[in-house]
């Protein structure tokens, strides 16, 4: 089979990613961990373009770049650019594209990162556009849960919490359907998974059931993908209070599951996950922020045309 | 709404006939000024006949839209298909149908439609809207080539003027 080809290709949404195209990029990621490659990117540079607050993802895109011996320009914080004068996307995009050989972004609004790639010829890298997608997320996802389960088909997977809004467990369910998972849907009613996606899994044929406790699925389950509940996203105070708790993982409930079970969390944490499951074998999501490293150097490198 | 019954001996025809021109009837009821609006209609000085809440076998109620001296093209129609979906096309020459043709579903809608999601990128900038059409068993859906949501047909309530 040929080499997917990823040269000057944007990666805005991971639907339009095949399967063969996913594990190639995993396999570069892991290439890149096993054996860094310092002077990959010599000579290019890429435009950090951060609309809104980051953390793990700009630093992990910007060491990424580093690490390959390229260079790093741009802005955190949309407040220092022309967007603060009223600037579209689209020409702020067009203009950085012509200092930039890649850009990585991330923009509250929906539909930015494609708006983006519309306007210039250099890939766009797609950090996250408001609550739609966050494809550099699911692929770390998927190159953690492959690194823990040494396979990605036919495997158990719980996504816990948010599910309406988080933009991770949508992309991720997504790309779970390419490799036969069983789902678990666990969030309280409010916050279930949105019927578009659910919709778009039930044509796909994957198999999900939708509960409102953990217990009742973490024995049976390889990856508990945990997601913050957030407060602001309840009309009802009283709502969130109710619920909060039901979605909290601690030790105590880790005493009868599968031994290979690894969980994960795309970070921040705030209560979901107790201090001490820390410690516990099973916990991975520190792990898997660290890959986000790997998985963003095998995207640079591909899209700057370095197989 | 009660359905209003037309005693059998009044005249059938209600909008009057045209010499030249395109009928666009069995449009969906309310949709008709609408689609006047978005393909310009009544702005190339051409008289205009619209029928609203029209008494229909297969709609209950339609509108009708009468365009003389313009023969709209399928790709006209093709546009407000979202709005008019089960719509027939006459165009009428010299007061005879001289051709009638279905409406036909877009796999890309463009421009007409606005993004029910009041966080895309559309709403928020000025870019022209742009949905993929799917065709399921019970009924279409569009996705917005923004924000990647899914809507069905009933979520979509508000169209761009033109």
């Amino acid at each position: 089979m040929p080499k997917p080809s990823f040269k000057n290709r944007s990666i805005i949404s991971i639907q339009e990613l095949t399967k063969e195209e996913i594990l190639y990029v995993l396999k570069k990621a892991a290439e890149l961990k096993k054996k860094p490659q310092p002077k990959l990117l010599e000579k290019y540079v890429l435009g950090s373009c951060f609309f809104e607050p980051s953390t793990r993802t700009r630093l992990s895109f910007e060491t990424a770049m580093q690490r390959l011996g390229g260079r790093v320009v741009g802005f955190a914080d949309a407040g220092v650019t022309s967007a603060k004068k009223g600037e579209t996307i689209y020409d702020s995009i067009k203009i950085i594209g012509q200092y930039v050989d890649v850009i990585a972004m991330r923009h509250p609004i929906e539909g930015s990162a494609r708006r983006a790639s519309e306007a210039t010829d250099k890939p766009i890298l797609n950090g996250g556009d408001g609550a739609n997608q966050h494809p550099t997320q699911t692929l770390l996802d998927l190159f953690t849960i492959q690194e823990t389960q040494k396979k990605l088909n036919s495997l158990s997977i719980a996504l816990v919490g948010d599910l309406k809004y988080g933009r991770t467990t949508h992309s991720l369910a997504q790309a779970l359907a390419h490799f036969n998972a069983r789902l678990y849907f666990v969030a309280p009613e409010s916050l279930q998974m949105p019927g578009y996606i659910s919709d778009e899994l039930k044509d796909k044929g994957v198999k999900f059931t939708c509960h409102d406790k953990i217990e009742s699925v973490i024995n049976k389950i390889d990856i508990l993908y945990m997601t913050r509940i957030q407060s602001e996203r309840f009309t009802d105070q009283m709502e969130y209070e109710r619920v909060k708790n039901a979605f909290v993982l601690d030790v105590k409930m880790l005493d009868k599951v599968k031994s290979n079970l690894k969980i994960m969390h795309p970070l921040p944490r705030i209560n979901e996950i107790a201090l001490e499951v820390d410690k516990t074998k099973h916990a991975y999501y520190f792990q898997e922020a660290e890959n986000g490293l790997y998985v963003r150097q095998a995207l640079l490198a591909l899209v700057l045309g370095k197989r | 709404m009660s359905k209003v019954i037309i005693p059998k001996d009044l005249p059938t025809v209600k909008v009057f006939a045209i010499k030249e021109g395109t009928v666009v009837d069995h449009i969906k009821a309310g949709n008709a000024l609408k689609i006047i609006r978005i393909l310009n209609l009544a702005d190339n000085q051409k008289v205009v006949t619209v029928g609203l809440n029209l008494s229909s076998k297969t709609l209950g109620l339609k509108d009708i839209i009468k365009v003389e001296k313009r023969e709209l093209t399928a790709d006209e129609i093709s546009r407000v298909a979202i709005l008019a979906p089960q719509a027939t096309i006459n165009i009428v020459r010299n007061y005879k149908i001289d051709k009638k043709f279905q409406a036909e579903m877009p796999k890309v809608i463009e421009y007409v439609v606005v993004c029910p999601n009041p966080k895309c990128l559309t709403n928020n900038e000025s870019v022209p809207t742009k949905f993929n059409v799917a065709f399921k068993a019970d009924g279409i859906r569009l996705k917005c080539h923004y924000c990647e949501k899914i809507f069905r047909e009933h979520e979509i309530v508000s169209y761009k003027n033109n």
